[in-house]
């Protein structure tokens, strides 16, 4: 790779009815969202080439977040202000830019760098459980073992999603959960599986499609494993 | 961007997490327009009757959207058919059909308007009437529903749907929408009614309001007459044109669907019309006479439509691109300019000769793209039938061009069931295909094969004759006549000496025969298109969805006959259902080819010799430039 290029590391926002726009259309989205801004994004050889870049960690259809991550480079820019003003003129209501930061050239891109993911979560209206949280969470979280069944098609796993939750905590009067969970590609752990397992103590189930999630930040670990450091991804620059 | 975007969904978010896609009916598109309801008079739901991604695509829409959202007073929002998953469920929670832009019922607009592409959509347009909650039947409509307006292709011969619609829009959107809509307008500040109103837009040039007209029959099911069933309604009604196709509506901003969509690109309309008159084709005779746009023009829309959408790729968009006299010069241009920033540029219907293939080696991969060619029929006989101007040696010699230029695919279009077709010309389809892979072998050393071997994709049509072409009085083959020509293709082909390079595909009969019943059908179908719907048939041009026996039931039940529409040859005098109509080319021009067609003469394309077909009569495009040598 040529080393005149510029690593940026794009920090948005998504909410409203763009929740439902999927992954791979949101990739869609700036891709032709980078060249209306005209910013000089580099792009890889061959026949079909297309521009450099990564995204941090795929967010589900329906969900809204405050920190999203996409890593592009660049050959040129103007300046990181700039970009960002650019790139908001060229989006949607819904898509919202609010960081753009130079990388340092050492760093690992944003998909390789995810450790964890902070999460607001609360229950739509009218599909609260019984299960009384306030009175449930603490004994859920002195367990050592919190075992969860993931199922898939290919037969069901158990898993423990103890060492995952890194956070937990819950407000009564907002009726809100805030979750630091484990968001790596060998250990990922979503919210509704963390809420599943605590009402699953009292014997409840989840009502279908109960939760609202607001992915708050996505984190990479800058300690060790046992001792772990998280920092979140727009806190890597040059 | 707009001034408020509504945040909230008609859609609740259960439903949108349950079905396919929910991005097709959540609008905020990039470039989608949104307006203040309250600073608005009129409220336009332009409908493409099939799926979004389909819809999405269609250029007309996007340039009607775009002239509509250019009047202050007008809201122009678009509407596409739900999917079957969709459908069901509103269906089931009673939830009314809206606009993606405001997520508003349509029932509540002023206008909706449909456009009619194709005659498997027409199950379609009842849906999408059904899902707004708006009865079927224009008649049935009060004043508390909007007035639904049909446009496009089809409504050459609108007869078929004259019930389900209360206007059609005859001809080129661009010049009489705002006239109707101050017409509207006028009429609602006098509380006039919508009875009122409809009467006084079938007095406005290219309108056709059909609950004023009448048609009788014949005992042998043809029509007796056609007539207006009041004074001062016109009789004939002539189709809008746009004179100068340069100083006009164009979308420098056109709508950027966050779900990839069939046409995923910038499309520039280089030129409308057609200078060659296939036989067979009926846009050539439609969109008559051609009529080119400015190349500097071009060039400014081109750039200025990549800046605004951000798309990777432009295509040329046109019934036949290689007539269009700047060609050379707006393609370099377009290779300069995309070269600049990794835009790719999309040639479709460029005919194959060593200009073209010079720019297609430049723009694609030689080794996975592959080359077109439509000589439509497979003997020199039926191609002058059909006055399709391309001959073998043509073909021979472009193929031989590619394959030089390292080409080793090669995709052939034809048609079965053309009138005066034999057994003979179906046989020269299995040999021009032949002909053309040995020609690769002849001249393409082993070592030099790049992909070992050559291609041939020979592809088949079943013939539908279609309104306001030359064979409007022609007979269409019965499904059993279509199937026994495919089978003959097919052993033709597979008793060639190449036959291993050969891949031949065909369509189904069932749907083009039921094609050929909607294209020259009159009004008689009007109920029988509505109670096949009742049955439960939409998305009929969707093979999966398609119910042929259902069609063929119902046709029965109303005593119309399959054959009296499609397998019969019309006479001279017959009343056609829609020679109320005038397309610009004259019946007797038509009737003239008709007899060409016969004797198997052509006729030359309006660049080489005016052939007088009517459409002068408009007075502009290729009918007002002097021609060279003439
Ligand atoms: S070239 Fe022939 S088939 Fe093509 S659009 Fe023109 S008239 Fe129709
Ligand atoms: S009037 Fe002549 S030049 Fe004009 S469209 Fe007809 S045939 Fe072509």
């Amino acid at each position: 790779m040529a080393n005149d290029r510029i690593k940026l590391r794009i920090k948005f926002r998504k909410y409203g009815p763009i929740r439902f726009i999927g992954h791979l259309d949101v990739m869609r989205f700036f891709q032709k969202a980078i060249r209306r801004a005209g910013i000089d994004v580099a792009y890889t050889g061959g026949f079909s080439p297309h521009q450099i870049m990564t995204f941090a960690a795929p967010l589900g259809v329906g969900l809204e977040s405050n920190g999203e991550y996409m890593d592009i480079e660049v050959c040129s820019i103007t300046s990181c202000q700039d970009i960002m003003e650019r790139l908001n003129g060229a989006s949607v209501p819904g898509i919202e830019i609010v960081s753009v930061n130079v990388l340092p050239d050492t760093a690992g891109n944003a998909m390789a760098s995810v450790a964890a993911a902070a999460y607001t979560v609360s229950f739509r209206q009218g599909r609260e459980p019984l299960t009384d949280i306030a009175e449930a969470l603490p004994v859920f979280l002195a367990k050592n073992k919190i075992p969860y069944i993931k199922k898939a098609k290919k037969g069901n796993r158990e898993l423990d999603l103890k060492p995952g939750i890194y956070k937990l905590t819950y407000l009564k009067a907002e009726n809100t959960f805030f979750m630091l969970l484990d968001a790596s590609s060998a250990g990922n752990i979503k919210p509704g599986q963390v809420i599943e397992a605590l009402l699953a103590e009292s014997g409840e189930s989840l009502q279908e499609n109960a939760l609202l999630i607001t992915r708050e930040d996505v984190y990479a670990n800058m300690g060790t494993k046992d001792k772990p450091e998280f920092v979140t991804l727009d806190a890597i620059q040059a | 961007m707009g001034i408020n975007t509504s945040q909230r969904l008609a859609l609740s978010d259960d439903i949108l997490m349950k079905i396919e896609k929910p991005e097709r009916y959540i609008g905020h598109e990039v470039n989608s327009v949104v307006k203040d309801r309250d600073n608005i008079s009129v409220r336009f739901a332009m409908c493409f009757p099939d799926v979004y991604e389909i819809g999405m695509s269609h250029l007309g829409i996007q340039i009607l959207y775009d002239m509509f959202n250019s009047m202050e007073d007008v809201w122009c929002e678009r509407v596409y058919s739900p999917w079957t998953d969709l459908d069901a469920i509103m269906r089931e929670q009673n939830i009314p059909l809206f606009a993606l832009e405001s997520q508003d019922p349509i029932k509540g607009f002023d206008f909706l308007g449909i456009t009619i592409q194709y005659e498997m959509c027409y199950t379609n347009i009842l849906q999408v009437l059904d899902l707004a909650q708006i009865p079927l039947n224009a008649e049935e409509r009060g004043e508390d529903c909007p007035i639904v307006i049909g446009g496009g292709p089809c409504v050459y011969n609108p007869e078929p749907l004259a019930d389900f619609f209360d206007l059609f829009y005859i001809g080129e959107g661009e010049t009489q929408y705002r006239n109707l809509l101050d017409l509207y307008i006028e009429c609602r500040e006098k509380g006039l009614g919508r009875v009122e109103f409809l009467r006084r837009a079938a007095k406005l040039p290219g309108m056709y309001v059909p609950r004023f007209y009448r048609t009788a029959y014949n005992e042998d099911g043809t029509i007796q007459s056609f007539t207006p069933t009041e004074e001062g309604i016109p009789e004939r009604i002539t189709k809008e044109i746009v004179m100068d196709v340069t100083d006009t509506y164009y979308p420098m901003k056109p709508i950027v669907p966050f779900i990839k969509v069939t046409q995923d690109r910038v499309v520039l309309e280089i030129q409308r019309g057609c200078i060659r008159g296939c036989r067979f084709c009926q846009a050539g005779q439609l969109y008559r006479p051609v009529r080119e746009r400015d190349v500097d023009t071009l060039k400014k829309w081109a750039v200025e439509m990549l800046k605004n959408t951000g798309h990777e790729e432009i295509s040329l968009s046109s019934l036949s691109s290689s007539d269009y006299s700047k060609l050379p010069e707006l393609i370099d241009f377009l290779i300069n300019e995309c070269g600049k920033n990794h835009t790719n540029i999309s040639l479709p219907s460029l005919r194959i000769d060593a200009f073209s293939l010079d720019v297609m080696g430049k723009v694609q991969d030689v080794r996975k793209s592959s080359l077109t060619f439509a000589p439509e029929a497979g003997s020199q006989r039926l191609r002058n039938v059909i006055n399709k101007g391309l001959t073998e040696e043509v073909i021979l010699k472009g193929a031989g061009l590619a394959f030089e230029g390292g080409w080793t695919r090669v995709k052939l279009y034809f048609m079965l069931g053309l009138p005066t077709e034999t057994e003979e010309d179906i046989e020269g389809i299995a040999e021009l295909s032949n002909k053309t892979a040995a020609l690769f072998y002849d001249m393409v050393p082993k070592d030099k094969r790049t992909n070992g071997r050559v291609q041939i994709v020979a592809s088949t049509s079943f013939f539908v004759p279609k309104p306001f072409t030359p064979f409007q009085w022609a007979s269409q083959c019965t499904k059993d006549e279509f199937i026994e020509k495919a089978y003959q293709t097919r052993t033709a082909i597979a008793r060639q000496l190449n036959q291993k390079s050969i891949k031949y595909n065909w369509h189904e009969a069932d749907a083009s025969v039921l094609e050929g019943v909607l294209a020259r059908g009159d009004r008689r179908l009007c109920q029988v298109i509505r109670r096949v719907y009742e049955k439960g048939s939409f998305y009929d041009a969707w093979g999966e969805y398609y119910d042929n026996e259902r069609w063929l039931e119902t046709m029965e039940e109303y005593g119309l006959s399959v054959d009296f529409y499609t397998h019969r040859e019309r006479a001279a005098d017959e009343i056609l259902p829609w020679d109320f109509i005038d397309c610009g080319v004259s019946r007797e021009f038509l009737w003239r080819e008709w007899e060409k067609a016969k004797r198997e003469e052509i006729s030359e394309n309006c660049s080489l010799k005016c052939q007088g077909c009517g459409a002068a009569k408009f007075g502009c495009g290729i009918c007002v430039v002097p021609r060279e040598g003439v």
